[in-house]
């Protein structure tokens, strides 16, 4: 089913939450909503599923208009941050809950109950947790759970909050792998919030960057990894490294000083510099217009981590870590030079906030 | 044999290791339990074996024709319909408020909370003398209800009024903690797999507050029991009509029928022994229901 959501605007008492959301989710698609606490994810998340309710918009699923309805009516399976489990029912009953509330006319027989709590709980792999109680279990077998109680209604889409927060590291690695294989094998319409990058790019087809309530960036993994549409996405999104420079005639000056960069077609004022920490090249100080000292080197797997503590004539210095291969030879304290490679520049925001001052 | 050496090493390794600064003093230790114990003693369970004591002080045919008594039958009658009615009242209010309170935002919510506490802070004798007010002869709708022939005051209708307001806290005050703590995530859950309103009631909310539910439940009931002073103000004190057990007793004591007065007075000791017993039972079961939430 596809879901498509048009201008959505939402606020608590005045704060906005939401100021205009338009998104269009394809049938079968895997997509995450990816932004920092309070961008407003999860209510979007809600409204979808019809926890919520927003001030303005649409919410369409198929092409119907879904606010018309409740989420009782939506058939939308919802997975909530801490699961949600109810505690005085065992893994069987959860699962089977939806299937036992439908109306008389359509609920299976005790017998149909069975052999599809037992189907599901075989997909999730938990068929030998069946009577226990939410409280004897760890935190992956109730995320197990929680999925499979949305499942048995058979929903037209699956909604996911926050999926693996409440979930240690290395439990979270395997359970987004295997909610990812999961999903190649049910491919129902889904969409999960979360705040972690790396299980988004991970997990989802598409990718959906929110920040104060607006939509940054839609795109695939790789797109808004290798073509982040702002400074937030670039900012939010792997590492960077930032630089204030200023575009005037063309032409990007850093510190006074005009650098050899393309401004990519930005207006021409304040702006910003960002570089991943691997597109730089350490180069003699003589061959770069970015110099400074280097403060500190560690050795980390493949590469070695390079401080360095960039001068500039007007103001204080600024310290930054960049990428370099482990046989190149840098010594602590010694002047370096530093290339950009692959860059990008975008005015600064009105709102500066969403870009820490460097 | 092995076993039994790895648990004789673990005791001594435990002894050995245990801080001298944890290690309780035996006399303090010692004088602190005997302080608790003697006072619990003397003013709790000394005053209690007395009121058995008491009854049972002319022997066993004595303590029961005492009951037997049709006054006395009739009060405990009316102290049971009274205690049924306001019992069942307060059970649907208390659900309503908790819910209320605990699973939406609304204004006035804070004062609701504080009108759901006045009954524990208001005299008894003032919760009575407001229905007095209210519904007496000269009172403010006492000409309107003596016009149409309707009896509030002096009689049942006014008892269980006073009851219903002396007693409705309990429940609401037990389910309103536990409730907030729950949340409504699970609610929304059933609703998202289809569940109705009162299908998520019956199936959801109710059984995770069962415990409580029952908590609230006894005390209100302990309470409807053995109120005195509220319902001293409004009865009438009318033997064998309007006279429910706490008042019989006094009435039985100050006419010098101890033994009478003692009967029935074991009868709500009982019902306050009991109601600790399971108050204890049920403690641990909402402890054990509070753990599960994760």
């Amino acid at each position: 089913m596809s879901i498509e959501v048009v201008n959505l605007v939402k606020s608590f008492g005045a704060v906005p939450v939401l100021e205009g959301i338009n998104l269009h989710v394809r049938n079968g698609e895997l997509v995450a909503l990816l932004g920092p606490s309070g961008s407003g994810k999860t209510t979007l998340l809600r409204i979808i599923a019809g926890l919520d309710w927003p001030e303005q918009g649409t919410v369409r699923f198929d092409g119907e208009d879904a606010l018309q309805r409740t989420i009782r009516e939506r058939n939308v399976g919802f997975v909530f941050q801490h699961y949600a489990l109810f505690r005085h029912l065992n893994v069987y009953e959860n699962v089977a809950f939806g299937l036992r509330v439908k109306p008389r006319a359509h609920r299976p027989s005790e017998s149909e109950i069975a052999a599809q709590v037992e189907k599901l709980l075989e997909l999730v792999q938990i068929k030998w947790l069946a009577h226990r109680y939410p409280n004897q279990l760890s935190g992956g077998q109730r995320q197990r759970v929680a999925l499979a109680r949305a499942l048995a209604i058979e929903p037209r889409v699956l909604l996911l909050d926050e999926p693996f927060g409440a979930l240690d590291a290395k439990v979270r690695k395997d359970l987004r792998r295997w909610l990812r294989a999961l999903h190649g094998e049910i491919n129902v319409t889904s969409l999960f919030v979360t705040h972690d990058q790396e299980e988004a790019l991970e997990v989802a087809d598409r990718v959906v960057v929110l920040n104060h309530g607006r939509i940054e960036q839609i795109g695939t993994p790789e797109d808004v990894y290798d073509r982040p549409a702002s400074a937030f996405v670039h900012d939010f999104i792997g590492e960077s490294i930032t630089l204030p420079v200023d575009v005037a005639a063309g032409q990007v000056s850093f510190d006074s000083r005009v650098l050899a960069l393309d401004p990519q077609g930005t207006p021409a004022g304040a702006a910003r510099l960002f570089i991943r920490p691997y597109d730089v090249s350490l180069v003699s100080p003589a061959d770069a217009l970015l110099q400074g000292t280097v403060k500190h080197v560690k050795a980390f797997g493949p590469n070695l981590r390079v401080e360095v503590e960039l001068l500039r004539d007007s103001k204080e210095a600024i310290a930054l870590e960049v990428q370099a291969r482990r046989d190149e030879r840098i010594q602590t304290g010694q002047m370096i030079g530093l290339k950009p490679e692959r860059y990008r520049i975008f005015a600064l925001p009105d709102d500066s906030a969403t870009v820490p001052p460097a | 044999m092995s076993v039994m050496d790895a648990t004789q090493l673990r005791v001594a390794y435990q002894q050995r290791t245990k801080p001298k600064a944890a290690q309780d003093r035996p006399f303090v230790r010692w004088a602190i339990i005997s302080v608790a114990v003697a006072f619990l003693a003397i003013f709790i369970v000394l005053p209690l074996i007395a009121v058995f004591a008491q009854a049972f002080s002319k022997g066993f045919s004595a303590y029961a024709a005492a009951l037997a008594e049709p006054d006395a039958q009739a009060a405990i009658r009316l102290t049971l319909i009274i205690a049924a009615i306001s019992v069942t009242i307060n059970l649907v209010f208390g659900l309503v408020a908790a819910w209320a309170i605990a699973k939406f935002e609304f204004t006035g919510k804070s004062l609701l909370v504080t009108f759901i506490d006045l009954p524990f802070s208001v005299s008894p004798v003032v919760s009575g003398l407001v229905f007095v007010l209210l519904f007496g002869a000269q009172g403010l709708l006492g000409p309107w209800l003596q016009a149409h022939d309707i009896e509030i005051i002096f009689a049942v209708p006014g008892i269980v009024l006073a009851t219903l307001f002396v007693t409705f806290p309990f429940v609401a005050r037990e389910l309103i903690p536990l409730m907030q703590q729950q949340g409504t995530q699970e609610e929304e859950a059933a609703l998202s797999l289809g569940a109705s309103g009162l299908s998520t009631f019956f199936r959801i909310t109710l059984p995770n507050v069962k415990w409580a539910l029952l908590y609230g439940v006894l005390l209100c009931n302990a309470r409807a029991m053995g109120e005195f002073g509220a319902v001293s103000v409004v009865s009438g004190h009318i033997r064998g009509e309007t006279n429910t057990m706490p008042l019989h007793i006094e009435i039985l004591y100050n006419e010098y029928q101890f033994i009478a007065a003692f009967a029935v007075a074991s009868l709500l000791a009982l019902l306050a022994v009991v109601t600790l017993l399971a108050k204890t039972l049920l403690e641990r079961r909402i402890g054990s229901a509070k753990r599960g939430v994760h």
